[in-house]
């Protein structure tokens, strides 16, 4: 966790700032960092505190008071009683499905666009930018009501369409200024040795591309896990939901027990923070590039 | 460039070709159903039989209705949270780790308080507002606490009492978007030239100083990005209100997307939710405008 792409200018700029005197000043700052950075933890570290705690510990102990054992019951009753496997499986099933679709849509596109350089790419992509903005509450009746009527309501092939080409509009926009300057003469050579327009795209620019498509991918893949309105209007049946809309519903599920909400919690937090350490150089590199790019 | 014009001119049109399955989606998922969207403002509809029109009788209504004021008075309270008080910690917060914390306690450190910060970004909406909903309910963890230390008379009910619940529901988004704002900061602070600090401390520039003349304004730019995706936000705060509050107590935490989803699939009126989300719609166009001719703008100075 503590290992994010370091900014590179460090070396430099901290052997130069080494001589400066230190203040007791330090560790006020410290303190207050450390004081903020308890404020941002403590919903995880209370939720890891709880879930294990016994109910009769919670009881006496309060949320703050370690347990005076480890019990599973509440994790297992919440597994159980949100069918938490079912909601993984469908979480993860709906967003590698996105994830591989948009990146091949944003790739023809910026394939289009940002090689091609096609008549109107500017007004192309600024729609496509316009796209990702959007509120969804203006396209989401609509949507609604078309999956209705041709019989996809309440199927994650339905989710998995919607959630394709809005991922897809901003991954055109990113990899379109990224493929811009792809270099020419390679293209060339292609042409020259008589590669089709699509063997060029499949045998050259993929290839040189996959770094970026796997961050792309990858960024499709954590953002559709984590969306909520689309799928909380589209999903109903129990089956179906995913694991952000599963979390969304235990409001009004009786949790009155507050061991069991800290296990809701605590499942809710875990394969995100297993995706933050598996991805976190890319995804961090991914948020610079979404919010500069 | 050793092409000639003519072949270009027939490479261009194959390219299309490439555009064609986006642009179907989008049609289908964006485009059609925004314009069906508009046009449903204009009708009154139930979401069955034939919607019936009757002009801008939905946007009259509006202007009239304490729902929709009331949600509009409370997205400016998100602004502050999704947007204005984040962005200052951000600032701070990214200013005392990159030109402080790094020299004073080493790179590991200035790394680690990064990545805390970052971490209620990486959960879903949803989760966030389980783990804030449990800790901030009547008998939930925060009042435990209080009870703790001996404030138990200052336990409230934080998200039940029209009162507290807005601060209270600022507090859960600034607690996610901080971490936004500060690793965008500080992958910009990286590409400052770190002898302007030093050239700024050899002139006896204290860290207050540097932060207003050097880091803020050579940060204008992720400064100018951020503030206007996190506005862009605010305008569509949805999962934590949902989550949290469900619009209440007495309407206290509304906002225009919960209005929306409320008219759509709980009241069904269709035609006022589609003119509730088209104000918002042209809301969020004004904002995403000037970011794309501010992007532009940048692209066309690059190149």
């Amino acid at each position: 966790m503590v290992d994010i792409a370091a900014p590179r200018t460090a070396a430099v700029s901290t052997s130069a700032h080494s001589v400066r005197y230190r203040s007791p000043m330090r560790w006020v700052i410290l303190a207050i960092l450390l004081a903020l950075l308890a404020f941002t933890l403590a919903p995880f570290v209370l939720a890891l505190l709880n879930a294990f705690k016994p109910g009769t510990d919670y009881v006496r102990g309060g949320p703050l008071s370690l347990p005076t054992y480890l019990q599973f019951d509440s994790i297992a009753k919440f597994w159980t009683l949100a069918d938490y496997s079912r909601k993984l499986l469908n979480s993860t099933i709906i967003s590698a499905a996105v994830s591989i679709l948009a990146v091949i849509i944003s790739l023809f596109n910026a394939y289009a666009l940002g090689i091609g350089r096609v008549r109107g790419s500017v007004v192309i992509l600024a729609l496509l930018l316009l796209g990702t903005m959007v509120p969804q509450e203006s396209i989401i009746y609509p949507i609604y009501w078309m999956a209705k009527s041709v019989g996809l309501y309440d199927t994650q092939i339905a989710v998995i369409i919607i959630f394709a080409v809005l991922q897809s509009a901003f991954g055109t926009y990113l990899l379109s200024s990224v493929m811009s300057t792809f270099p020419r003469e390679i293209l060339e050579a292609a042409e020259i040795d008589g590669a089709t327009r699509w063997q060029i795209l499949i045998r050259v620019v993929m290839p040189i591309m996959s770094p970026t498509l796997m961050v792309l991918g990858t960024f499709f893949f954590i953002w559709t896990w984590n969306e909520f309105l689309i799928p909380v209007v589209m999903l109903v049946s129990n089956n179906n939901q995913t694991v952000s809309v599963a979390m969304g519903l235990t409001r009004g599920q009786n949790l009155s027990d507050p061991t069991l909400q800290a296990a809701a919690g605590l499942l809710g937090i875990l394969p995100t923070v297993i995706f933050f350490l598996i991805f976190q150089r890319t995804l961090t590199r991914g948020v610079i590039a979404g919010a500069v790019k | 460039m050793a092409v000639d014009s003519v072949s270009v001119g027939r490479h261009r049109r194959g390219y299309y070709l490439y555009l064609i399955p986006g642009f179907i989606g989008l049609l289908l998922i964006v485009i059609g159903p925004q314009i069906a969207n508009f046009v449903l403002s204009f009708t009154a509809w139930k979401g069955v039989g034939t919607p019936r029109w009757i002009g801008g009788q939905n946007y009259q209504r509006l202007l009239t209705d304490d729902q929709f004021w009331g949600s509009m008075h409370n997205t400016l309270w998100y602004m502050l949270s999704m947007t204005a008080i984040p962005v200052l910690i951000g600032l701070v917060l990214a200013s005392l780790l990159f030109d402080y914390v790094r020299d004073q306690f080493g790179e590991k450190l200035s790394s680690f308080f990064r990545a805390a910060f970052y971490l209620p970004q990486i959960l879903p909406l949803t989760v966030a507002g389980v783990l804030w909903g449990w800790i901030l309910n009547p008998v939930g963890v925060a009042n435990a606490i209080l009870k703790m230390v001996g404030l138990g008379a200052f336990a409230q009910n934080w998200l039940g009492d029209a009162t507290y619940a807005l601060p209270a529901v600022s507090l859960v988004i600034v607690w996610i978007q901080v971490g936004y704002c500060l690793v965008v900061f500080m992958a910009g602070l990286s590409r400052i030239d770190p002898s302007l600090y030093e050239a700024a401390q050899l002139d006896g520039a204290g860290w207050w100083q540097r932060l207003l003349s050097i880091t803020i304004p050579m940060l204008a730019p992720e400064i100018f990005v951020v503030v206007l995706t996190t506005l862009i936000h605010a305008l569509k705060v949805f999962a934590p209100v949902f989550v949290l509050t469900q619009g209440g107590p007495d309407d206290a935490t509304l906002a225009p997307s919960y209005l929306t989803y409320y008219h759509f699939f709980a009241t069904q009126r269709v035609g006022y939710a589609a003119a509730v989300s088209t104000v918002q719609m042209i809301l969020t166009l004004g904002l995403a405008a000037i970011f794309i001719w501010y992007q532009t703008r940048q692209a066309a100075r690059e190149a």
